[in-house]
C-alpha cells in the first residue's frame, strides 16, 4: 500500500509537469504542421507567463491573466510570422530572436516595474488557478485503488488541467476534420498546390501561428498563475525545448504528443522523487541521466532506430508565390 | 512585382542594409530604455565609457569579444556549408573539460606554452567530437542538425554538471567546479598589448587567447576561400543538388564542416577557463554560444566582419555592465534584449528593407 501512495504521488506530479508540456507541444504541433518551425516556443511561453503573472497581480483576477498571456504569446507569433511569412526570413533565425527578446525583456520590465529582481509580486488565491475537487472526490477517498487515483491524480487539478487534456481530442478534431486543418496539413505539405486552388498561403500560416500563440498562451499562463503563484526568471528553463522534442518524438501527431508529454513528464516526476535516494543493487542513479534522457530519447527517434520520423515537408521554407 | 531577384551592388547588399538593420535594432532597445523611465542617449553615453573609457574597460570589451570570436566562427563556418549550427553552447562547454583536463594534467610540470597547444588541440577535439554525432545524424539518417545540435545542447549541460559534481570536483568542497590550476595551466594575460597604447589593463582578464581567436579568423579565411575543401563547402551550402551532382560528397563534407564548427567552439573554452578564472566551472559559456549566431549573422559569415561584430558585442556585455552598475533600473539583461533585436533585424528581417532599396536604387540607376 505504502508503493502505491507513491505511485500516486508520482503520479499526481506526472500530471501537473506535463501539463505545460501539452499545451506548448500542441501549439508545436500547429504551426509546424502549418510548415513553420517554431524554435519560439520557449519565449513565447516565458512571454506569456510573465504578462500573465503581471495582468493577474494588477488586475487579481486569473482570466484576465490567462487572457494577457495570450494576447502577449500571439503577439510574438504574429512576429515570428512577419518575418517569416511576409518577409521570408529564416524561421529558426526568428525563433532564436524571440527567444533572445522574452528571455530579456521580461526580467529587464519586471525589474523595472516591480524591482523584485525580475519576480512579481507573489499572487494572492483570488488571482490564481485554483485547483478544482471534482464530485464525488471525498466520498470515494477511501476505495481502495480507485478512491485516491481519482481524488488525488484525477480530482484536485486546476481548470488549465482540464482544458490541457480538452485540447487534444480538439486539436485532433480541427486538423482531420475540418476544412481548416486540412488545408492547414496541405500548405505544411505542398504550399504551392495549396496556392493553385486559389488559397492564400500567407494567410493559413499565420492563422496556424496565431492557434499556436493561444496555446502558448495557456502553458505560459499555467506555469506562472496555476503551478506558481509569481512569475521567476526564467521560468520556462527550457519546457519549451522539452515541448518541441516531445512533438518530433510523437512524430507530429495530437494524441501521440499527449502521450510523450506524459511520458517526459513523468521522467521529470521521477528524477524529483530519485534525488538523493539509491536503487537497490544499482546505487545511487545521478538525477542528469533523467534529465538528459528526454533529449536522448528524441536523438535516437530523429536517428530512426526506433520508427521514423517525418517533419512536414515544406518545413522551414518560406513560400514564394512565382516570379 | 518581386523584387528578391533584382540584383543590387555590394555595397547595398553588405554595407547599407545590414548598417540600417542594425539601427532599427538600436533604435527599439533605446526605445525599451526610454519605456522603462530612464534617458537613452545617458545610457548610451554610460555604455560606451564603460566599454571604451578606460583600459581595463577596454580589456574587458575584448575579453567578451575573444569568446565571441570562436563561437562566431564556428557558427560561420557551418553557415558556409549550409548547416545551422545552434550546438555551439553545448560544444563549448564540453570543449572547456578537454581544455581543463590537458590543464590539469600538464600545470605540475611544463610552462603555460608548452601546455597551450596542447590545450588548444584538446579544447578543439572535445568540442568537435561533441558536434560529430549531430553532424553524423544529418549525413548519413537525415535527422535535421538544428534540432539534434539543440538537444546536444542540453545533453551536454547535463553531462557536464554530472562530471562537475560527481568526478571532478574538488574533495571536501561544496562548489562543483576543479582545482584551480597552477601558473602552468593558466593563459598569461596581455597586459603589454594595453601598454603599447600607454594604458593599463587593471583587473581584466584580456588574455592570450585573445591572439588565438585572431588566428584562427585568418585560417577560417584561408579555410573556406583558398581551399578546395571550402569551395566545396560553399557550394554544399548554396545547393546541395548541384555540389552531389558535381561530385562533392555531402556526407563528408557535412561531418568535417561540423566538426571544424564544433572545434571552434570548443576553443572558445580557453579564454574563460585557461585565461580568466583559471578553473572549470558549471555553465562557464555563458550564453556565448548562442552570441556566436548573432556575431555570424551580423558579420555576413565573413572573418574580419566577425572581428567587428565580436567586438560591437564585447562593447555590449562590458558597457551592459558598468550601465546595470550606474542606472540599476536597467539590468544587464537589457544586452539579451539588444542582443534579440540584432538577431531579429540582422537576422530574420534581413529582407524587410530589399523592397524599398531595389525601388530606391532602379530611380537612381535610370535617371
Amino acid at each position: 500500500m505504502e508503493y502505491y501512495e507513491l505511485l500516486i504521488s508520482i503520479l499526481g506530479s506526472t500530471i501537473r509537469l506535463s501539463i505545460p508540456l501539452i499545451f506548448t507541444a500542441l501549439a508545436g504541433l500547429f504551426s509546424e504542421r502549418a510548415g513553420i518551425f517554431d524554435i519560439g516556443l520557449e519565449g513565447k511561453m516565458l512571454a506569456s507567463a510573465f504578462a500573465a503573472a503581471c495582468v493577474a497581480s494588477v488586475s487579481g483576477s486569473a482570466w484576465a491573466g490567462l487572457g494577457a498571456g495570450i494576447v502577449i504569446s500571439v503577439a510574438f507569433g504574429l512576429l515570428h510570422g512577419f518575418a517569416s511569412i511576409t518577409n521570408r526570413g529564416n524561421q529558426i533565425v526568428s525563433g532564436v530572436a524571440i527567444n533572445f527578446l522574452t528571455a530579456g525583456l521580461t526580467i529587464v520590465l519586471g525589474q523595472a516595474w516591480f524591482g523584485q529582481g525580475g519576480r512579481t509580486p507573489t499572487l494572492p488565491a483570488e488571482a490564481r488557478f485554483a485547483s478544482i475537487t471534482l464530485p464525488g472526490a471525498n466520498a470515494i477517498h477511501d476505495v481502495p485503488f480507485i478512491g485516491p487515483l481519482y481524488a488525488n491524480v484525477i480530482s484536485g487539478n486546476n481548470i488549465l488541467t482540464y482544458l490541457a487534456f480538452l485540447a487534444v481530442p480538439i486539436s485532433w478534431w480541427i486538423l482531420y476534420r475540418t476544412r481548416f486543418g486540412l488545408r492547414l496539413r496541405a500548405v505544411g505539405e505542398n504550399p504551392g498546390a495549396v496556392d493553385t486552388a486559389g488559397i492564400s498561403v500567407e494567410w493559413l500560416r499565420y492563422r496556424s501561428l496565431i492557434v499556436a500563440g493561444i496555446l502558448c498562451g495557456f502553458s505560459g499562463t499555467y506555469l506562472a498563475i496555476a503551478q506558481s503563484a509569481a512569475f521567476i526568471n526564467n521560468m520556462s528553463a527550457g519546457k519549451g525545448y522539452i515541448a518541441l522534442a516531445a512533438l518530433i518524438f510523437a512524430k507530429w501527431k495530437p494524441v501521440p504528443v499527449m502521450f510523450t508529454c506524459l511520458l517526459f513528464g513523468f521522467l521529470d516526476a521521477f528524477a524529483n522523487f530519485m534525488q538523493g535516494k539509491a536503487v537497490p543493487g544499482i546505487g545511487e542513479v545521478p538525477v542528469q541521466i533523467f534529465q538528459a534522457l528526454p533529449y536522448i530519447l528524441t536523438c535516437i527517434l530523429l536517428a530512426g532506430f526506433i520508427g521514423v520520423a517525418k517533419p512536414p515537408k515544406a518545413g522551414g521554407v518560406p513560400y514564394t508565390k512565382e516570379r | 512585382m518581386s523584387t528578391a531577384s533584382v540584383p543590387l551592388p555590394n555595397w547595398i547588399n553588405y554595407g547599407l542594409i545590414p548598417v540600417l538593420n542594425l539601427i532599427i535594432a538600436f533604435l527599439i532597445s533605446g526605445l525599451v530604455v526610454w519605456f522603462i523611465g530612464e534617458s537613452p542617449l545617458d545610457a548610451l553615453n554610460l555604455l560606451l565609457q564603460g566599454a571604451l573609457g578606460s583600459g581595463e574597460g577596454i580589456g574587458f570589451t575584448l575579453f567578451y569579444a575573444t569568446s565571441f570570436i570562436f563561437t562566431g566562427l564556428s557558427v560561420a563556418v557551418a553557415i558556409h556549408a549550409g548547416l545551422f549550427n545552434i550546438g555551439s553552447e553545448g560544444q563549448a562547454y564540453v570543449g572547456g573539460l578537454g581544455c581543463a583536463l590537458v590543464a590539469l594534467t600538464l600545470d605540475n610540470y611544463v610552462p603555460w606554452y608548452v601546455t597551450m597547444p596542447f590545450a588548444v588541440i584538446g579544447s578543439a577535439i572535445f568540442g568537435a567530437l561533441w558536434a560529430l554525432i549531430p553532424a553524423w545524424l544529418q549525413a548519413k539518417r537525415g535527422s535535421h542538425v538544428v534540432i539534434t545540435t539543440i538537444m546536444f545542447n542540453f545533453i551536454a549541460s547535463a553531462m557536464m554538471n554530472f562530471i562537475l559534481v560527481h568526478v571532478l570536483i574538488v574533495p571536501g568542497k561544496m562548489a562543483p567546479e576543479t582545482r584551480t590550476f597552477l601558473a602552468g595551466g593558466q593563459l598569461p594575460k596581455l597586459d603589454w598589448l594595453m601598454g603599447i597604447f600607454g594604458s593599463t589593463i587593471g583587473a581584466a582578464p584580456l588574455n592570450v587567447s585573445f591572439l588565438i581567436a585572431l588566428v584562427m579568423c585568418f585560417l577560417v579565411w584561408v579555410l573556406v576561400w583558398r581551399t578546395k575543401l571550402g569551395y566545396e563547402m560553399r557550394t554544399l551550402g548554396l545547393s546541395p543538388t548541384a555540389a552531389v551532382y558535381a561530385g562533392i560528397p555531402y556526407a563528408r563534407t557535412v561531418i568535417i564542416a561540423m566538426l571544424l564548427s564544433g572545434g571552434l567552439a570548443g576553443m572558445m573554452a580557453l579564454n574563460p577557463v585557461m585565461g580568466a578564472s583559471a578553473r572549470l566551472q558549471v555553465e562557464f559559456v555563458l550564453g556565448a554560444g548562442f552570441v556566436g549566431i548573432a556575431v555570424s549573422l551580423m558579420g555576413r559569415n565573413h572573418p574580419a566582419g566577425i572581428i567587428l561584430a565580436a567586438i560591437l558585442f564585447g562593447i555590449l556585455y562590458q558597457g551592459g555592465d558598468a550601465l546595470s552598475f550606474d542606472m540599476p533600473k536597467i539590468t544587464r539583461d537589457m544586452i539579451v534584449v539588444i542582443q534579440g533585436l540584432v538577431i531579429l533585424f540582422a537576422g530574420a528581417l534581413e529582407y524587410m528593407f530589399r523592397p524599398v532599396m531595389v525601388r530606391t536604387y532602379q530611380k537612381f540607376a535610370r535617371a
